[in-house]
């Protein structure tokens, strides 16, 4: 490769860059927005779910269960009447999410049998709310009725056969946004890298500059790492302010090394810039290219485990997912900063991703020609 | 394999063919350019004209026939051929967020110079233009299109091809353009225009027309004006579209 | 409508039609994603991966061992007598949980107990850890159970549970809706920002404002075909998940393609805003990605329940059509109601589209002249 002539290719696509002031604070608020936001918004944690309670009984112990939920802080009661209907209407025009409806008989069935029978309805058109909020419910209520089994009937409290101790490794808190962040990570990597790279090659065909460059004695390999290097910078320049706000404004942990992180993230972005690259030789305009890469972005994050696990996923669509790049960062990312991963851990996915990287470029060198067939 | 004589003519077109499908653009042309020449090559708006620069210079591929330019062949010397040719299309294709400076010293460095030859070049430009340097996208039309041109001779080409180089361009402006035409040529450099101004045409040494892919007419603009009888190179023009 | 305006129109329409690349994948999109949130997206935990660490083998580990295989959920990938191996294990992600006896476990158990055992568990993915934990929870309390050495009855209050509107929780159903909110911005605020901002970056627009159509006339014929391919894509969503995965449409189909195309038009009005303030193609689609798309996917409420975020963002996605939009379309599709039920969503989105369209015909007009 001739140095000379990257040198001043390199020059011109920097130049470019930090001329354009507008984009350029895109891109470097764009990691902040993406975290601040969306490390808080993507959550399933249910602060206070909305309840209206249908109490037939009037009993110490329905009061006892609902003072329970309400002690709680997960439930708080928006409306209260013996009335079906009503309950009904409210959650037909969302003003509640559930109905607690305890029967008549609730206590004395209690007091009688040792088993009482309450009905709970959730509003399920928010499916994952109604799901998270009925395993708190549960829980409150099995923690209720061995409260008053002491003193409903105080011998039954007996000692456990065995006990179970639970350990969460890694996220002992269950805090859903240390799981989240080094997925927005990634996903910001891609997009920087992807869409910016096909979009800034189609906007040299679209001006008509591209044609001018191609009649020049510009070795291909030059012209595509001058386009290449450059978006790689910023890309892993985001990566670092990224990290920066992970780590001082959300206290992700940072258990591995950083060294590591930013080695894989570089080997990712060879195959994100790939592909971009491999997108402006198909396309015209950049609004096809957006589109393009926007489409392939969607497809590849909703495959990626970035929202829900792979292992959930159908044994044809986890063998999709194998060829998903974006599926083996997020999970190298996710190893390394939440559980301390080092190189011989993440061996399998960062191999991986170089045998991808090296075919996209490959094929993407190979599909951009100078002179059209 | 060059041709006996290849070195008098700068291009040298023999039965130039291009196919998009079942359309033909360009259909089995030949003609020949003499170096140090300026020729017009004319022809109305699809009859072929920029798919036949584009496959000289290297952008597109012919279907058949062959072509030399500055004596090398366009399908197998490709990249020794994009040394030696210049081009400016109609789109005006300089980077406008980059300064007149910046631009030259792009181009110098891809065509191989040093800084102390894209110095001095640079500055003789801006002298001989009249420009102080600046965002290139700030130029009026006029002078971003002289400036593209000299940054097309920067590495003095053997040709340079010119696309409807005066497109959009004011009366005076157009006479400077070709006024650095003129120069251009008398240093040497064989320079390939297309033009929709007839009034340019006859500044050329020789002019070709161009209908639906073929060359109907080729000479100076004095014997078409003979051969076919009327004023201006404009009356042919109309008369072979009209034909067609 | 005038001539003018109508071949404008037809020429917008052309140019969309020509270019088939981008119209074949824009008709796609939607049943890809139908297709892809229907089968993949799912979170339901299976084939958890289980280290068992049993420094002495006896008959109740085994028998414990044996209820975790027999059930589908677990899958023992290997038993070993010391936690020493089963870090890097966890590390390199090649287990999900490890279940550790104590010594002497069955000892401990006819004694009395109680008998000790730790379910360590990977938590670095929270929902599927909690999962995963209720599960293996399930499993040792039922061979508790079995034991029979069960202390006297408790008492128990069984909750029967209804989930109303969709009572298995079947995630294709509730993403349907977010689904077209998704495409419906795609194309009608992405897709008409990049097209307005490209005649302006390639100088076209100027030519179109010496034309005799007024500025609102341009607007229209702009937007107006890629109202029709919006129109399109949600049908093709609707039919694939309907066909496919059996989504249940219980309320009016008029009423959902109205509020759809009152949505496209809060859409198409920020993307006309967005093509006014911008002036390069790039920057239009980054400034409407970071405008639409984000919030639209992940502040409507679309895969993260809005309840569920912190009250700054609470207030910030009231302002986020598509949040409205999802509340409309799950009503329509899965409750079934109508509009005496919605009209305040809607309300809410028909005076989005009246502010909106007025700044944007405006902060279009002195672009122009």
């Amino acid at each position: 490769m001739n140095l000379r002539i990257l040198k001043v290719l390199l020059r011109k696509e920097y130049l470019q860059i930090f001329r354009d002031k507008v984009m350029l604070r895109q891109m470097i608020l764009m990691p902040f927005v993406q975290l601040v936001v969306l490390s808080s918004a993507a959550t399933f944690e249910v602060k206070t779910a909305r309840l209206y309670l249908v109490d037939r009984d009037h009993t110490d112990a329905s009061r006892g269960l609902v003072d329970h939920l309400i002690a709680s802080r997960r439930f708080g009661v928006v409306g209260a009447s013996a009335s079906s209907d009503l309950a009904n209407q409210s959650i037909l025009n969302r003003s509640a999410g559930m109905i607690l409806t305890i029967p008549h008989g609730f206590e004395n069935d209690i007091v009688r049998t040792g088993i009482g029978g309450l009905q709970i309805i959730f509003n399920a058109e928010d499916g994952a709310l109604a799901g998270v909020t009925n395993s708190y419910a549960q829980q409150i209520i099995a923690a209720y009725s061995r409260d008053i089994s002491a003193s409903v009937k105080p011998m039954a409290a007996g000692a456990q056969a065995i006990d179970i101790r639970t350990r969460g490794w890694y996220n002992a808190e269950l805090d859903y946004r240390d799981y989240m962040v080094p997925g927005i990570l990634v996903q910001l990597l891609t997009l920087v890298g992807t869409l910016l790279t096909a979009m800034n090659i189609v906007r040299e065909k679209e001006l008509g500059t591209l044609d001018q460059l191609n009649v020049t004695p510009i070795p291909r390999s030059a012209f595509i790492a001058a386009k290449l290097i450059p978006l790689w910078t910023i890309a892993m320049g985001m990566l670092s302010i990224g990290l920066i706000v992970a780590g001082l404004v959300f206290h992700v942990p940072m258990r591995g090394s950083l060294v590591l992180v930013f080695f894989s993230a570089a080997v990712y972005l060879v195959v994100a810039l790939g592909i971009g690259l491999y997108v402006s030789t198909l396309v015209d305009t950049q609004q096809q290219a957006m589109f393009i890469s926007f489409f392939l972005i969607l497809v590849y994050l909703l495959m990626s485990g970035l929202f829900t696990p792979v292992r959930s996923m159908p044994t044809w669509a986890q063998w999709l997912a194998e060829m998903n790049p974006v599926k083996h960062i997020i999970g190298i990312m996710r190893a390394i900063l939440l559980k301390g991963a080092n190189m011989v851990d993440i061996a399998r996915p960062l191999m991986i991703l170089t045998v991808m990287g090296v075919l996209i470029l490959t094929l993407a060198v190979r599909q951009y020609a100078k002179t059209s067939r | 394999m060059t041709e006996p004589g290849a070195r008098e003519r700068a291009i040298v077109v023999r039965d130039l063919t291009r196919r998009f499908g079942s359309f033909t653009a360009v259909d089995n042309v030949s003609f020949d350019v003499g170096a140090g020449e300026v020729f017009g090559f004319l022809g109305a708006n699809g009859a072929g004209k920029t798919t036949a620069i584009k496959m000289l210079i290297g952008l597109l591929a012919p279907t058949s026939g062959s072509a030399h330019v500055a004596g090398l062949d366009i399908a197998t010397q490709t990249e020794q051929v994009r040394r030696r040719i210049g081009y400016m299309s109609q789109r005006f294709s300089l980077y406008e967020d980059l300064t007149v400076l910046e631009n030259i010293a792009l181009y110098g460095g891809i065509y191989g110079l040093d800084d102390a030859q894209i110095a001095a070049r640079a500055s003789r430009m801006l002298k001989t233009l009249g420009l102080t340097n600046q965002l290139v996208g700030r130029l009026p039309l006029g002078w971003k299109q002289k400036l593209a041109f000299s940054v097309a001779l920067l590495h003095e080409p053997a040709v340079v091809f010119l696309d409807e180089p005066t497109g959009g361009v004011d009366p005076i402006t157009r006479r400077q353009f070709w006024e650095l035409i003129y120069a251009a040529a008398a240093r040497g450099t064989t320079v390939f225009v297309t033009t929709h101004y007839m009034d340019e045409a006859e500044y050329c040494d020789r002019i070709s027309i161009m209908v639906d892919g073929h060359i109907v007419t080729l000479g100076t603009p004095k014997e078409l004006k003979t051969k076919w009888n009327v004023g201006t190179v404009d009356e042919i023009f109309v008369r072979l579209a009209r034909a067609s | 409508m005038s001539s003018t305006l109508l071949a404008f129109i037809i020429k917008e329409l052309r140019h969309i039609l020509r270019d088939k690349q981008t119209l074949t994948i824009l008709l796609m999109m939607p049943l890809v994603q139908v297709i892809l949130f229907g089968y993949a997206l799912r979170s339901d935990v299976r084939d958890v991966r289980l280290v068992v660490i049993d420094p002495s083998p006896d008959y109740a580990t085994l028998a414990l061992r044996a209820r975790f295989t027999a059930g589908h959920r677990f899958k023992i990938i290997a038993v070993t007598p010391t936690i020493q191996s089963v870090e890097p294990l966890f590390r390199r992600g090649a287990i999900d949980v490890a279940l550790e006896f104590e010594p002497d476990f069955a000892m401990h158990l006819q004694s009395g107990g109680p008998a000790r055992v730790m379910l360590a568990v990977d938590a670095s993915d929270p929902n599927t850890a909690t999962t995963m934990q209720t599960y293996a929870r399930a499993v040792i309390t039922g061979y508790e159970t079995e034991l029979g050495s069960r202390r006297p009855q408790t008492v128990r209050i069984l909750p029967e549970v209804r989930m109303r509107f969709n009572p298995t929780l079947e995630s294709v159903n509730l993403f349907i809706p977010g689904l077209i909110a998704l495409v419906l911005t795609l194309v009608s605020a992405l897709m008409t920002a990049i097209s307005l901002s490209r005649e302006k970056e390639r100088g076209t627009l100027e030519i179109l404002l010496v034309s005799p159509l007024r500025p609102w006339q341009i607007i229209v014929g702009k937007v107006l075909p890629y109202l029709g391919l919006a129109f399109a894509n949600v049908i093709t969503a609707l039919l694939a998940a309907w066909l496919i995965f059996h989504v249940p449409f219980r309320g009016s189909l008029i009423l959902l393609l109205f509020e759809s195309i009152l949505y496209s038009m809060v859409s198409l009005s920020i993307g006309v805003l967005v093509a006014s303030v911008t002036t390069s193609q790039r920057v239009a689609m980054l400034i409407a990605l970071l405008a639409t798309m984000l919030p639209s996917s992940l502040l409507s409420g679309m895969v993260f329940p809005t309840a569920s975020m912190p009250k700054f963002l609470q207030i910030v996605s009231n302002i986020v059509p598509a949040r409205w939009f999802i509340v409309i379309a799950r009503g329509i599709m899965l409750k079934g109601v109508g509009l005496q039920y919605l009209w305040r969503e809607t309300l809410v989105l028909a005076l989005m589209t009246l502010v909106l369209m007025t700044i944007a015909v405006r902060a279009f007009k002195p672009r122009m002249s």
